[in-house]
Protein backbone atom coordinates (compact mmCIF):
# COMPACT_ATOMS: atom_id res chain seq x y z
CA UNK A 1 0.00 0.00 0.00
CA UNK A 2 1.76 2.98 -0.73
CA UNK A 3 0.80 6.61 0.77
CA UNK A 4 -1.35 7.66 -2.28
CA UNK A 5 -3.39 4.73 -1.12
CA UNK A 6 -3.21 5.48 2.12
CA UNK A 7 -4.51 8.76 2.20
CA UNK A 8 -7.15 8.15 -0.56
CA UNK A 9 -8.18 5.49 1.95
CA UNK A 10 -8.44 7.68 4.51
CA UNK A 11 -10.58 10.25 2.97
CA UNK A 12 -12.54 7.78 1.40
CA UNK A 13 -13.27 6.66 4.80
CA UNK A 14 -14.52 9.89 6.21
CA UNK A 15 -16.61 10.63 3.37
CA UNK A 16 -18.27 7.24 3.68
CA UNK A 17 -18.49 7.68 7.85
CA UNK A 18 -19.62 11.33 6.84
CA UNK A 19 -22.29 10.42 4.82
CA UNK A 20 -23.75 7.72 7.01
CA UNK A 21 -23.91 10.30 10.16
CA UNK A 22 -25.36 12.97 7.34
CA UNK A 23 -28.08 10.89 6.87
CA UNK A 24 -28.93 10.17 10.44
CA UNK A 25 -28.31 13.77 11.49
CA UNK A 26 -30.39 15.45 8.82
CA UNK A 27 -32.92 12.63 8.10
CA UNK A 28 -33.08 10.53 11.59
CA UNK A 29 -31.93 7.54 8.93
CA UNK A 30 -29.69 4.40 8.63
CA UNK A 31 -27.74 4.57 5.37
CA UNK A 32 -27.78 0.56 4.59
CA UNK A 33 -27.15 0.05 0.88
CA UNK A 34 -29.26 -2.50 0.72
CA UNK A 35 -32.07 -1.80 2.86
CA UNK A 36 -32.34 1.19 0.98
CA UNK A 37 -32.49 -0.45 -2.80
CA UNK A 38 -34.20 -3.19 -1.01
CA UNK A 39 -37.24 -1.06 -0.19
CA UNK A 40 -37.45 0.29 -3.58
CA UNK A 41 -38.19 -3.06 -4.87
CA UNK A 42 -41.61 -3.04 -2.65
CA UNK A 43 -44.82 -1.39 -3.27
CA UNK A 44 -44.02 2.44 -3.04
CA UNK A 45 -44.80 3.41 0.32
CA UNK A 46 -44.00 7.28 2.36
CA UNK A 47 -40.30 5.85 2.43
CA UNK A 48 -39.57 6.01 -1.40
CA UNK A 49 -39.05 9.48 -2.12
CA UNK A 50 -36.13 9.70 0.14
CA UNK A 51 -34.47 5.83 -0.49
CA UNK A 52 -34.98 6.76 -4.32
CA UNK A 53 -33.00 10.36 -3.72
CA UNK A 54 -30.13 8.85 -1.92
CA UNK A 55 -29.87 5.73 -4.47
CA UNK A 56 -29.99 8.66 -7.50
CA UNK A 57 -27.14 10.46 -5.16
CA UNK A 58 -25.23 7.12 -5.74
CA UNK A 59 -25.96 6.52 -8.77
CA UNK A 60 -24.75 9.82 -9.89
CA UNK A 61 -21.75 10.25 -8.01
CA UNK A 62 -20.41 6.92 -10.18
CA UNK A 63 -21.01 8.45 -12.85
CA UNK A 64 -19.15 12.18 -11.69
CA UNK A 65 -16.46 9.15 -10.75
CA UNK A 66 -16.09 7.73 -14.01
CA UNK A 67 -15.74 11.08 -15.57
CA UNK A 68 -12.86 12.59 -13.10
CA UNK A 69 -11.06 9.38 -12.27
CA UNK A 70 -11.73 6.72 -14.62
CA UNK A 71 -9.03 4.32 -12.98
CA UNK A 72 -11.74 4.18 -9.79
CA UNK A 73 -13.25 1.23 -11.12
CA UNK A 74 -11.77 -2.10 -11.64
CA UNK A 75 -13.12 -5.63 -12.76
CA UNK A 76 -14.30 -8.15 -10.61
CA UNK A 77 -11.97 -11.19 -10.08
CA UNK A 78 -14.98 -13.65 -10.87
CA UNK A 79 -14.22 -14.64 -14.72
CA UNK A 80 -17.43 -16.18 -15.81
CA UNK A 81 -20.71 -14.29 -16.27
CA UNK A 82 -22.20 -17.29 -14.21
CA UNK A 83 -20.22 -16.92 -11.63
CA UNK A 84 -20.68 -13.21 -11.48
CA UNK A 85 -24.87 -13.87 -11.22
CA UNK A 86 -24.39 -16.51 -8.44
CA UNK A 87 -22.79 -13.91 -6.70
CA UNK A 88 -24.84 -10.97 -7.35
CA UNK A 89 -27.72 -13.09 -6.18
CA UNK A 90 -25.91 -14.50 -3.13
CA UNK A 91 -25.41 -10.77 -2.02
CA UNK A 92 -28.90 -9.19 -2.51
CA UNK A 93 -30.47 -12.42 -1.39
CA UNK A 94 -28.03 -12.64 1.99
CA UNK A 95 -27.93 -9.05 2.45
CA UNK A 96 -32.03 -8.81 2.76
CA UNK A 97 -32.40 -12.12 4.98
CA UNK A 98 -29.52 -10.74 7.19
CA UNK A 99 -31.22 -7.34 7.48
CA UNK A 100 -28.29 -5.66 5.90
CA UNK A 101 -24.53 -5.30 4.07
CA UNK A 102 -21.46 -3.62 5.01
CA UNK A 103 -22.73 -0.46 5.38
CA UNK A 104 -25.74 -1.34 7.30
CA UNK A 105 -23.92 -3.26 9.64
CA UNK A 106 -20.77 -3.08 9.03
CA UNK A 107 -20.60 1.09 9.34
CA UNK A 108 -23.77 2.32 10.58
CA UNK A 109 -24.56 -0.48 13.18
CA UNK A 110 -21.43 -0.96 15.13
CA UNK A 111 -21.44 3.02 15.33
CA UNK A 112 -24.70 2.39 16.89
CA UNK A 113 -22.91 -0.08 18.81
CA UNK A 114 -25.60 -2.94 18.17
CA UNK A 115 -24.52 -6.78 18.94
CA UNK A 116 -26.41 -7.95 16.00
CA UNK A 117 -24.18 -5.75 13.40
CA UNK A 118 -21.21 -6.57 15.56
CA UNK A 119 -22.15 -10.55 15.13
CA UNK A 120 -23.05 -10.11 11.54
CA UNK A 121 -20.11 -8.14 10.25
CA UNK A 122 -17.67 -10.68 11.52
CA UNK A 123 -19.71 -13.26 9.93
CA UNK A 124 -20.14 -11.92 6.18
CA UNK A 125 -16.15 -10.98 6.91
CA UNK A 126 -15.36 -14.57 8.12
CA UNK A 127 -17.09 -16.11 5.22
CA UNK A 128 -16.16 -13.54 2.37
CA UNK A 129 -12.30 -14.48 3.55
CA UNK A 130 -13.27 -18.50 3.53
CA UNK A 131 -14.36 -17.77 0.49
CA UNK A 132 -11.46 -16.25 -0.93
CA UNK A 133 -9.34 -18.25 0.20
CA UNK A 134 -10.83 -21.41 -1.42
CA UNK A 135 -11.34 -19.69 -4.78
CA UNK A 136 -7.46 -18.98 -4.40
CA UNK A 137 -5.40 -21.34 -2.15
CA UNK A 138 -7.91 -24.18 -1.90
CA UNK A 139 -9.54 -26.58 -4.06
CA UNK A 140 -10.56 -24.09 -7.05
CA UNK A 141 -7.48 -22.30 -5.93
CA UNK A 142 -5.44 -22.30 -9.88
CA UNK B 1 -35.85 19.08 2.13
CA UNK B 2 -35.22 15.16 3.21
CA UNK B 3 -34.58 14.46 -0.14
CA UNK B 4 -32.12 16.86 -1.29
CA UNK B 5 -29.95 15.59 1.72
CA UNK B 6 -30.80 11.81 0.80
CA UNK B 7 -29.36 12.81 -2.15
CA UNK B 8 -26.39 14.48 -1.04
CA UNK B 9 -25.58 11.63 1.53
CA UNK B 10 -25.93 9.16 -1.26
CA UNK B 11 -23.53 10.96 -3.33
CA UNK B 12 -20.81 11.57 -0.64
CA UNK B 13 -20.75 7.69 -0.13
CA UNK B 14 -19.93 7.04 -3.70
CA UNK B 15 -17.09 9.51 -3.81
CA UNK B 16 -15.66 8.35 -1.13
CA UNK B 17 -16.11 3.88 -2.00
CA UNK B 18 -14.14 5.42 -5.28
CA UNK B 19 -11.73 7.44 -3.82
CA UNK B 20 -10.41 4.92 -1.63
CA UNK B 21 -10.34 1.84 -3.87
CA UNK B 22 -13.71 0.18 -3.03
CA UNK B 23 -14.60 -0.05 -6.40
CA UNK B 24 -11.85 -1.95 -7.55
CA UNK B 25 -13.36 -5.48 -6.59
CA UNK B 26 -9.24 -6.44 -6.52
CA UNK B 27 -8.61 -4.01 -3.96
CA UNK B 28 -11.31 -6.04 -2.02
CA UNK B 29 -10.28 -9.42 -2.56
CA UNK B 30 -6.55 -7.91 -1.81
CA UNK B 31 -8.37 -7.45 1.80
CA UNK B 32 -10.09 -10.48 1.81
CA UNK B 33 -6.77 -13.09 0.85
CA UNK B 34 -5.46 -12.95 4.31
CA UNK B 35 -3.11 -15.82 3.19
CA UNK B 36 -2.24 -14.10 0.27
CA UNK B 37 -0.62 -10.55 -0.65
CA UNK B 38 -2.93 -8.31 2.16
CA UNK B 39 -4.18 -5.10 0.77
CA UNK B 40 -5.30 -3.51 3.88
CA UNK B 41 -7.24 -0.22 2.23
CA UNK B 42 -10.65 -2.11 3.36
CA UNK B 43 -9.50 -2.37 6.93
CA UNK B 44 -8.64 1.82 6.85
CA UNK B 45 -11.75 2.52 5.12
CA UNK B 46 -13.73 0.71 7.46
CA UNK B 47 -11.86 1.86 10.63
CA UNK B 48 -11.99 5.70 9.33
CA UNK B 49 -15.51 5.29 9.02
CA UNK B 50 -16.10 3.65 11.79
CA UNK B 51 -13.87 6.07 14.37
CA UNK B 52 -16.53 8.85 12.90
CA UNK B 53 -19.29 6.59 13.66
CA UNK B 54 -18.76 5.74 16.80
CA UNK B 55 -18.38 9.54 17.67
CA UNK B 56 -20.93 11.23 16.13
CA UNK B 57 -23.30 8.33 16.65
CA UNK B 58 -24.15 8.73 20.35
CA UNK B 59 -24.09 12.68 20.30
CA UNK B 60 -26.50 12.31 17.28
CA UNK B 61 -29.07 10.16 18.89
CA UNK B 62 -28.98 12.28 22.01
CA UNK B 63 -30.93 14.79 19.62
CA UNK B 64 -34.77 15.03 20.35
CA UNK B 65 -35.05 14.25 16.54
CA UNK B 66 -33.09 14.54 13.31
CA UNK B 67 -32.73 18.18 11.40
CA UNK B 68 -35.11 17.41 8.67
CA UNK B 69 -37.66 14.08 9.80
CA UNK B 70 -40.16 13.90 12.90
CA UNK B 71 -38.00 11.23 14.55
CA UNK B 72 -35.33 8.71 14.55
CA UNK B 73 -36.22 6.08 12.40
CA UNK B 74 -34.00 3.34 13.96
CA UNK B 75 -34.14 -0.68 13.70
CA UNK B 76 -35.98 -1.99 16.92
CA UNK B 77 -34.41 -6.11 16.46
CA UNK B 78 -31.62 -6.93 19.28
CA UNK B 79 -31.87 -10.43 19.07
CA UNK B 80 -28.98 -12.20 17.35
CA UNK B 81 -31.53 -14.42 15.32
CA UNK B 82 -30.92 -17.26 12.62
CA UNK B 83 -32.19 -15.50 9.46
CA UNK B 84 -28.77 -12.67 10.33
CA UNK B 85 -26.35 -15.48 10.63
CA UNK B 86 -27.61 -17.42 7.47
CA UNK B 87 -27.51 -14.40 5.66
CA UNK B 88 -24.28 -13.15 6.90
CA UNK B 89 -22.89 -16.30 5.82
CA UNK B 90 -24.25 -16.10 2.26
CA UNK B 91 -23.04 -12.56 1.86
CA UNK B 92 -19.84 -13.36 2.53
CA UNK B 93 -19.60 -15.78 0.34
CA UNK B 94 -21.29 -13.75 -2.99
CA UNK B 95 -19.16 -10.43 -1.54
CA UNK B 96 -15.55 -13.18 -1.58
CA UNK B 97 -16.42 -14.63 -5.06
CA UNK B 98 -16.77 -11.02 -6.99
CA UNK B 99 -15.71 -8.08 -4.71
CA UNK B 100 -18.75 -6.51 -4.99
CA UNK B 101 -21.06 -5.57 -2.50
CA UNK B 102 -24.39 -3.57 -3.01
CA UNK B 103 -22.72 0.12 -2.37
CA UNK B 104 -19.60 -0.45 -4.93
CA UNK B 105 -21.83 -2.45 -7.27
CA UNK B 106 -24.59 0.52 -7.62
CA UNK B 107 -21.80 3.17 -7.85
CA UNK B 108 -19.84 0.92 -10.79
CA UNK B 109 -23.43 0.97 -13.07
CA UNK B 110 -21.88 4.15 -14.00
CA UNK B 111 -19.11 1.82 -15.92
CA UNK B 112 -21.82 0.22 -17.80
CA UNK B 113 -19.30 -2.60 -18.18
CA UNK B 114 -21.31 -6.27 -18.17
CA UNK B 115 -20.00 -8.22 -15.40
CA UNK B 116 -20.97 -5.17 -13.55
CA UNK B 117 -24.90 -4.74 -15.14
CA UNK B 118 -24.75 -9.20 -14.54
CA UNK B 119 -23.91 -8.48 -10.86
CA UNK B 120 -26.61 -5.74 -9.79
CA UNK B 121 -29.26 -7.33 -12.02
CA UNK B 122 -28.53 -10.78 -9.90
CA UNK B 123 -28.54 -8.84 -6.78
CA UNK B 124 -31.45 -6.97 -7.29
CA UNK B 125 -33.38 -10.36 -7.83
CA UNK B 126 -31.59 -11.58 -4.99
CA UNK B 127 -32.35 -8.88 -3.20
CA UNK B 128 -36.35 -9.16 -3.90
CA UNK B 129 -36.37 -12.97 -2.78
CA UNK B 130 -34.36 -12.77 0.22
CA UNK B 131 -36.75 -9.84 1.58
CA UNK B 132 -39.70 -12.05 0.77
CA UNK B 133 -38.08 -15.02 3.03
CA UNK B 134 -37.26 -13.06 5.58
CA UNK B 135 -40.81 -11.28 6.17
CA UNK B 136 -42.15 -14.95 6.17
CA UNK B 137 -39.55 -15.85 9.03
CA UNK B 138 -40.14 -12.67 10.96
CA UNK B 139 -44.01 -12.74 10.60
CA UNK B 140 -44.31 -16.12 11.30
CA UNK B 141 -41.88 -16.34 14.50
CA UNK B 142 -43.50 -12.59 16.17
CA UNK B 143 -47.03 -11.39 16.35
CA UNK B 144 -46.06 -8.11 17.53
CA UNK B 145 -45.25 -5.88 14.26
CA UNK B 146 -42.68 -2.67 14.94
CA UNK B 147 -45.12 0.56 15.17
CA UNK B 148 -45.00 2.76 11.81
CA UNK B 149 -41.80 4.47 11.83
CA UNK B 150 -39.96 1.93 13.44
CA UNK B 151 -37.30 -0.29 11.24
CA UNK B 152 -37.23 -3.94 11.31
CA UNK B 153 -33.79 -4.42 9.75
CA UNK B 154 -30.32 -3.10 10.49
CA UNK B 155 -29.54 -1.33 6.81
Amino acid sequence: MTLDMLVRALLGGLLVGGASVGLLLANGRIAGISGITGGLLARPDRDTPWRASFLAGLLVGGVALRWADPAAFGPSPAGSPLVVALAGLLVGFGARLGSGCTSGHGVCGISRRSARSLVATLTFMATAAATVFAMRHGWAGR
Amino acid sequence: MNRVTAFACGLVFALGLGLSGMTQPGRVIGFLDVAGNWDPTLAVVLATALALGLVATPAILRRAAPLFEERFSLPVQSAVDFPLLVGAVLFGAGWGLAGWCPGPALVSLATLSPPVLFFTGAMLLGMFAGERVRRGLVAGQDASRPGPADVDEDG
